[in-house]
């Protein structure tokens, strides 16, 4: 049964509820695939994209997710440079609020944003990704993708690569896995590394063939280009050269080990273009499955899950 | 005349942990002794099962009068002190404009003069705007009787202008309050650098932003015999150069505040604002040594930075909200908190919230020896409370001790003779 | 809310005659079996569309299609709920256009279901005609629906609740007639 108010993070979901998310999503993922891709589930309901960072797919992919439910959606795109300019995200969400929303997906540069708007409000929050915190959706449905192609998660090595510091997706996914028995190792750069992440229980490797050898999955992080010009490597290059997921290093990993990255790739630089477009790639399955585990996220959140009801 | 009955006094500068009564006439105290006499006509205030302290004193808080009155003005701040038993505080120039000349410490007294209602000594500013670049009036500004300058809220950066601040301020003889922060490493770092800003995305300040400057300003403070006062201490580094800089005799000082002392950075978990402060709540590791440094003397003082901010300014996102949480109320069950679990003895308590202060920036008094102004602390160490933001007079809510069960407060606040607090009521208008 | 058994109104025997009955009635209705297929509603009309796609082999020597139709997501009652129902998969894995759809259910009841699954198999497509198979018709209904093929009709108190047990998913076959005590 589907308890909370909000969906804010991973790392505070139980396995359990991370399977019942897994789970609701596969009879979505039938729907996406129908001639008529609506069910008339969320009539009446409605779900207001709040995104103060650009994005196209996430935001799309919650846009057609509610559509499908038959949900009311209504982008709203904030475009500000600066978190204190103009209304404050209180204001804004109470806005909203009286409006009749019923669930709010919010995208937020600021980490914990999402925990600030679920505070002020009466609508069901649902994090897009907040700073460097979280990302619970995008880990959900990597989770979903994994499952989909291996099965279970127990006995699996995921090798996380890239600019772990500044990735939200990262940290779902070290939460998400390691709570459904997978293996998690993340390798990068020293200087993209976060303080004392050894103690979350993951593998930190500095070399990148080692990181790769054994792994069933290897989940590839889009590198932010302006991280280069503070300094946190030399440059683009360099980091292409160490750190690019290539097919000579594919093939260090497990044979048929999968390639997921969250979008949007800079080709050439954490990946090449023959990895991403390659056999063992599951880059744009995951886009799918982006839709379907989100239709399982409203869905729940309307409500919840019990098995039956007397008739 | 008045008279305080009963209480076990503690004044470690007299060297008294004692049941006392204490005779005050005219601000000053005129006797201590067991069992005295009640005079005709004397006011009596039964302290039996209380302690009695001399007069509290922060030396660093922030009233935001003159230019910053919507967080605290100098009327709210004060009785915010009285309620925390505070006697005398120490504001910090980080007004608007900055309290870098004679006229403007000046104007703070005048001010203080018709609201205040605890003393208060205001600290100059080290750099004219506090903006780092060119020395403040010190030598006027401690002829209208500042003790310190500090450019509180940042850092002095240039080392330069830091060598020359400490040279010229010795001349008067006023003590160099430094906040210590290397502002490169601290970047916009808005919690402890550490596992759990990883954690939760939040950029992090580490101890070593701290700590680099700490060491650079002793070795700038030793080199001028200059005194030297580290603000809110809070890394373990920092600690532990200032020991080694004691032992071989340089004129540094150092304060902590009760927040560091009592929360780490898993406070800031739920992304609650008013856990945001600068510098950081750290780690376990940090706060450990921190209690240390305070119960084996390395820490002279307690002090609450005291930083009030408005409700509308701290209810934003964590990155976007300003540093700072208001102290002066909840000092002391904090405090008390560790003298109940035994890691720190009432006697050094009191002096690194009275007496230390005192007696590094000069100010009066910090003990009860007959003679001294009758600044007295009467604390009910069983009175328990859970304060809600109307309680607090402070007009900054910013505390993360908000619903919490607090034990220990102060239940008489006297400033030279005069009652502002009684009972946990304000007696001043 | 507790359910105290009042009656048992089919054993394992009725329901097998039902089931033999309700499979002749639709190779009548329908002049064979041309162009027909069988769509189970989750969770008890399952069982009872696999039973009656072996009866109509055993008469006709022909294996329908059969389908699996989950009608969670079509139910109009999902905003007065506390909780949601656990979403089933739908597995149809024919076409049904210009098919004869014979919805196979274990009670009719208020005709919402019904009235769900129709929703849920016209998205799916366009058929020819639904019909529409219940082992139990027990009245009280709240829309415009009936069946075309009923194992029995019993007359009920809204306080009761017909309980339909398949061994597939009960361990035992018989129909219970249940009565909602406070």
């Amino acid at each position: 049964m589907w308890k909370r108010k909000d969906l804010l993070g991973i790392k505070e979901l139980s396995a359990d509820e991370i399977n019942q998310i897994l789970d609701q999503a596969v009879p979505m993922k039938d729907i996406i695939k129908r001639d008529i891709k609506k069910v008339p589930t969320l009539r009446g309901k409605s779900v207001i994209n709040l995104f103060y960072e650009p994005s196209t797919r996430t935001r799309t992919s919650f846009e057609l997710a509610g559509k499908y439910l038959s949900a009311d959606t209504v982008n709203i795109a904030v475009s500000t440079s600066s978190v204190v300019k103009g209304e404050t995200l209180i204001d804004t969400g109470k806005t909203i609020d009286v409006m009749g929303a019923d669930i709010v997906v919010i995208r937020h540069q600021a980490s914990g944003a999402p925990h600030l708007l679920a505070k002020h409000i009466k609508a069901k929050v649902i994090n897009a990704g907040d700073g460097a915190h979280e990302h619970p959706t995008q880990a959900l449905l990597d989770l979903f993708t994994i499952k989909e192609a291996k099965g279970a998660f127990e006995g699996l090595t995921v090798t996380i690569l890239g600019d772990i510091l500044h990735s939200r997706v990262a940290r779902s996914n070290i939460w998400g896995l390691s709570k459904l028995g997978a293996k998690v190792r993340v390798a990068g750069p020293s200087t993209l590394m976060p303080p004392g992440i050894k103690e979350w229980g993951v593998e930190v490797y500095h070399r990148v063939e080692e990181a790769l050898e054994g792994a069933d999955v290897v989940n590839v992080l889009r590198l932010q280009l302006e991280r280069q010009q503070k300094g946190l490597f030399p440059t683009i290059r360099e980091y292409a050269r160490q750190w690019g997921l290539n097919a000579r290093r594919v093939a260090l990993a497990k044979p048929g080990a999968l390639v997921l990255h969250p979008g949007p790739m800079n080709r050439g630089v954490e990946i090449s273009p023959d990895v991403a477009d390659g056999l063992q790639s599951l880059i744009t399955e995951q886009v799918t499955n982006g839709v379907a585990v989100r239709m399982a996220i409203l869905y729940l959140m309307s409500g919840g899950g019990v098995a039956d009801v007397p008739r | 005349m008045f008279l305080v009955k009963g209480g076990m006094l503690i004044d470690p500068a007299a060297g008294i942990k004692a049941v006392r009564d204490i005779l005050l006439q005219d601000g000053r105290v005129v006797e201590i002794g067991e069992h005295l006499e009640i005079p005709e006509g004397a006011e009596v205030y039964d302290a039996t099962g209380k302690l009695v302290t001399p007069g509290l004193i922060d030396v660093h808080v922030h009233l935001r009068e003159p230019g910053l009155e919507a967080k605290e003005t100098i009327a709210s701040g004060t009785r915010a002190a009285a309620m925390g038993g505070f006697t005398a505080v120490c504001c910090m120039p980080n007004t608007n404009p900055v309290t870098d000349s004679l006229a403007l410490v000046e104007a703070v007294q005048s001010i203080v003069r018709r609201d205040g209602a605890v003393r208060v000594f205001p600290i100059g500013s080290i750099t004219k705007g506090s903006a780092g670049q060119e020395l403040a009036e010190i030598g006027d500004m401690a002829q209208a009787g500042v003790r310190a300058v500090s450019d509180d809220g940042k850092p002095v950066s240039r080392a330069e202008i830091m060598r020359l601040a400490l040279e010229y301020a010795k001349m008067f003889g006023v003590t160099v309050i430094s906040h210590c922060e290397e502002q490169s490493l601290a970047g916009d770092g808005v919690m402890h650098y550490g596992p759990m800003s990883a954690m939760l995305g939040l950029k992090g300040i580490p101890a070593a932003a701290e700590e680099v400057m700490v060491a650079r300003d002793i070795i700038l403070a030793e080199a001028s015999g200059a005194r030297l006062h580290i603000a809110h201490i809070s890394a373990k580094g920092s600690l532990e150069l200032v020991r080694a800089a004691k032992a071989r005799g340089v004129k540094v000082s150092c304060e902590v505040t009760p927040h560091h002392l009592s929360l780490s950075d898993e406070a800031v978990s739920g992304y609650s604002t008013s856990t945001k402060v600068n510098p950081p709540l750290r780690s376990l590791e940090h706060i450990t040594a921190l209690r240390q440094g305070l119960a084996d003397g390395t820490i002279d003082c307690i002090a609450t930075d005291h930083a009030p901010h408005t409700l509308e300014e701290k209810a934003v996102e964590f990155a976007a909200a300003p540093f700072g949480l208001v102290g002066l109320e909840t000092a002391v069950p904090l405090i008390l908190d560790m003298v109940r679990n035994n890691e720190l003895d009432i006697e050094r308590a009191v002096a690194a919230l009275s007496s230390n202060p005192a007696r590094i920036f000069g100010l009066p008094g910090g003990t009860l020896r007959p003679g001294s102004p009758a600044d007295l602390t009467v604390i009910d160490p069983d009175l328990e409370l859970v304060l809600k933001p109307e309680d607090l007079k402070s007009q900054g809510k910013n505390s993360p001790f908000l619903g919490m069960a607090l034990i220990g407060f102060p239940v008489l606040t006297m400033v030279e003779g005069k009652v502002v607090m009684r009972d946990r009521n304000l007696l001043v208008d | 809310m507790k359910l105290v058994e009042k009656n048992q109104i089919m054993d394992q025997d009725a329901m097998r005659r039902a089931v033999t009955r309700i499979a002749h009635e639709i190779i009548e209705k329908n002049k064979g079996t041309e162009g027909l297929v069988l769509v189970g509603i989750r969770r008890r009309g399952v069982p009872l569309a696999v039973r009656l796609q072996a009866k109509i082999n055993e008469i006709e020597g022909i294996n329908l299609p059969l389908g699996v139709l989950d009608i969670t997501l079509y139910r109009d009652d999902l905003t007065t709920l506390d909780h949601q129902p656990v979403v089933h998969r739908t597995e149809v894995p024919f076409g049904i256009q210009g098919k004869k759809v014979v919805l196979v259910d274990d009670v009719l009841y208020t005709g919402r279901t019904a009235r769900a699954a129709l929703d849920a198999i016209i998205d799916l497509g366009r058929p020819q005609q639904i019909q529409l198979a219940v082992l139990v018709d027990r009245g009280h209904r709240e829309l415009p629906i009936r069946a075309d093929y009923v194992g029995k009709n019993l007359p009920t108190s809204s306080k009761e609740v017909v309980s339909v047990r398949v061994m597939e998913i009960d361990q035992e076959d018989r129909v219970v007639l249940n009565e909602i005590s406070d």
